[in-house]
């Protein structure tokens, strides 16, 4: 590895965001509709000790726990880590407090935040209360934060944990659980030339040292010998479409009519097929061993399909390898 | 001979090799960057790809926020035509256990582990949370620091630590790092400003991209791949509840019990790495495994996950790190620590020994 990128290294904003729907069980269910109606369930775990948040098995034996019971909207802070700058999708955009809060009937506690006006007004022991959101959905985030209880002293028990039956009208049996991470996409030294290349309208593969096949587009590794390609190679422009098929759903923002032909193009002088869009041919006339070349629109910086050159069909054994 | 075999087989870290660790390797993808250390950790023991009976890697996709990327990095290890391999979304030294699983087995009779994490393209702190209980936990974004910084709190309470003694570990490890050619982070590195408070900038790892690899035989391959094989005599892994509050955040009887199990306790060790990568979390472990303050144990000589920590990699470099002081007359006797998860959640204790000069 080198210290210091080179000057001209690639970058693109990349975003995944991955919204997943989960099933919630009876558990889970009964206590994120209770945050709903702002009422905070625990359960009994099998050595009697109150767990808030509830889960279905225990944490020591595994077996299925489902016995209920209702705790306080307040208790105790058992530990607790001031963040001086928020990012951006927790709970609070001003300074706040992480904690941990044994609520009062419960034996295990909680993490959210706590909205403090500075560390100095936050320790270990002290009492705190939940603050509601105003708009309940049955998730977590219908706690908005804890806030310092008034004239809460410190440590002390408000009650004890009450039985109650899990049953609420309209329970939540689903959460969406949204989530985006930003990154910062470079695509390495053997993708970076064949991009670069692309620019300038040429198809840039790279040769294994060692068994001499040329990839395009190239990875940075030959996988049969475990070494860098190093060697750039110029390939195409034309090529023979090696096997393809045939495309009847349109996607989504992708304005092409269907139905259309998707095809691995082995370009000469290739030793893998790429694949594109073929088209200047109506669809049901594509076949293996079609000679094709790439075109180019103005600004595009790959090919937008490729077409016929009108030159006689490759022969099978020409590309039968690189099927 | 190993000491103690508990085992079937006599398995062995022949080798070891690991990246510069750095905050960014923008010219490089995952693959260029693991393929040179797959190379030099192969030539340490004259093997060829090919002859190497298993091959098991951990990385997470997350990281760098590409998918499958380790079908990628698998090009640099001459994957086809198709090879024994597998791979675990985890730190590498779970798939250490993998491969020496496979090799317990009778099934190969040489390993190949690598790992590798690429964070620099997104936001670790971030991106971790992803991997908390999703109904409960990642709704609220709860960063690495910001979890780390509870155990903080909750050790300082305990009397178990405070925040110059968190410091003076921060800077241990980053003094022993000087001897690291590797480390991302050496020398004299300012305490900083609080991250989530206790923990400033010093007491957090940096944050970096890195590879590390081993290679793992059995007996009389071992025996012939190296000069001082760094045998495995016990190793063992083991996981707490994930919700923190049913945890004692001040204690790590995970770690504890895999000791046990990999018979940490049935002899003295001259070297201790652990996966640590805040300084409260040493003070965790120093409990969990009785290695004292002062007593005659190394405690990361490599300077730990304080001075590089590449995420998905810094586990096995442990494991490589006491296995390499081994293979050089370093140490007799050693234990290396991983770990997974929040807050020390999950852990992998082994222990490794040299065969008597
Ligand atoms: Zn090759």
């Amino acid at each position: 590895m080198t210290a210091a990128p080179p000057p001209q290294v690639l970058r693109a904003p990349l975003v995944v965001e991955f919204p997943f729907t989960r099933s919630l069980g009876p558990v889970q269910s009964a206590f994120l509709t209770g945050l709903r109606e702002r009422v905070v369930l625990g359960v009994r775990t099998g050595d009697g000790r109150v767990m808030v948040p509830p889960v279905e098995y225990d944490p020591v034996t595994a077996e299925e726990i489902r016995e209920l019971v209702e705790v306080a909207p307040a208790g105790t802070v058992t530990t607790w880590a001031w963040n001086g700058d928020p990012r951006p999708q927790q709970p609070l955009a001003t300074p706040f407090a992480w904690v941990l809060v044994r609520l009062d009937g419960a034996d295990t506690a909680i993490l959210h935040a706590l909205d403090a006006p500075g560390p100095d007004a936050v320790r270990t022991g002290m009492r705190v209360r939940i603050r509601w959101a105003a708009d309940r959905t049955g998730a977590i985030t219908d706690i908005t934060c804890f806030e310092p209880e008034e004239n809460g002293g410190d440590g002390g028990d408000g009650g004890a944990a009450t039985p109650h039956d899990g049953a609420f009208a309209d329970p939540v049996t689903g959460i969406v659980a949204e989530a985006r991470l930003d990154y910062t996409y470079s695509p390495g030294r053997a993708q970076t030339a064949y991009i670069n290349a692309l620019a300038e309208r040429r198809t840039v593969g790279e040769r294994c040292p060692s068994c001499h096949k040329v990839y395009v587009p190239p990875r940075g590794a030959c996988p049969t010998c475990g070494v860098a390609t190093t060697d750039r190679v110029e390939v195409g422009p034309a090529g023979t479409v090696t096997t393809y098929c045939i495309v009847n759903i349109k996607a989504r923002n992708l304005d092409i009519e269907v139905p259309y032909v998707y095809a691995h193009i082995a370009l000469d002088g290739a030793d893998l097929a790429l694949h594109g869009r073929i088209g200047g041919i109506p669809y049901d006339q594509v076949r293996m061993g079609l000679r094709v070349e790439p075109v180019w629109t103005d600004g595009g910086r790959y090919p937008d399909h490729y077409r016929p050159t009108g030159e006689p069909d490759a022969d099978y054994d020409a590309y039968k390898e690189l099927i | 001979m190993p000491r103690t075999s508990r085992y079937a087989r006599d398995v062995a870290v022949v080798a070891f090799a690991q990246s510069d660790h750095l905050r960014r390797t923008d010219e490089l993808s995952e693959v260029e960057m693991v393929m040179p250390v797959l190379h030099e950790v192969l030539a340490a023991t004259g093997l060829k790809a090919g002859e190497i009976g298993f091959t098991c890697s951990g990385s997470s996709d997350y990281l760098a926020g590409r998918a499958f990327s380790f079908t990628m990095t698998l090009d640099g290890v001459g994957a086809w035509p198709p090879i024994s391999e597998s791979h675990v979304e985890m730190d590498g030294a779970w798939a250490l256990y993998e491969a020496w699983v496979k090799i317990q087995t009778g099934e190969a009779d040489t390993a190949l582990v690598y790992s590798y994490g690429k964070s620099s393209p997104g936001s670790v702190r971030d991106v971790l949370t992803r991997q908390l209980d999703p109904y409960y936990l990642a709704p609220l974004w709860p960063d690495s620091v910001a979890l780390a910084a509870l155990q903080a709190r909750a050790l300082i309470d305990a009397g178990e630590t405070d925040e110059a003694a968190l410091g003076a570990i921060a800077a241990r490890s980053r003094a022993a790092a000087e001897d690291n050619p590797h480390a991302q982070l050496r020398g004299d590195v300012p305490r900083g400003e609080y991250q989530v408070a206790p923990l400033r900038t010093g007491d957090c790892p940096p944050i970096g991209d890195g590879v590390a690899a081993v290679v793992l035989a059995a007996g009389d391959t071992a025996r012939r791949l190296c000069g001082r094989p760094a045998w495995i005599t016990g190793i063992d892994h083991r996981i707490e509840a994930h919700g923190l509050g049913l945890r004692d955040l001040t204690d790590s009887p995970s770690t504890r019990l895999a000791a046990e199990r990999a018979g940490l306790f049935e002899a003295p060790v001259d070297t201790a790495e652990l996966h640590a990568p805040f300084s409260s979390q040493e003070v965790v472990l120093r409990k969990a495994l009785g290695l004292a303050e002062g007593d005659a144990v190394a405690v990361n000589p490599s300077g730990g996950a304080l001075a590089a920590n590449p995420v998905m990699a810094a586990g096995l470099i442990r494991i490589g790190e006491a296995a390499a002081r081994i293979h050089r007359g370093a140490s007799d006797r050693a234990v290396a620590h991983a770990t997974s998860g929040p807050c020390l959640q999950q852990n992998l204790v082994a222990v490794l020994e040299g065969d008597p000069a």
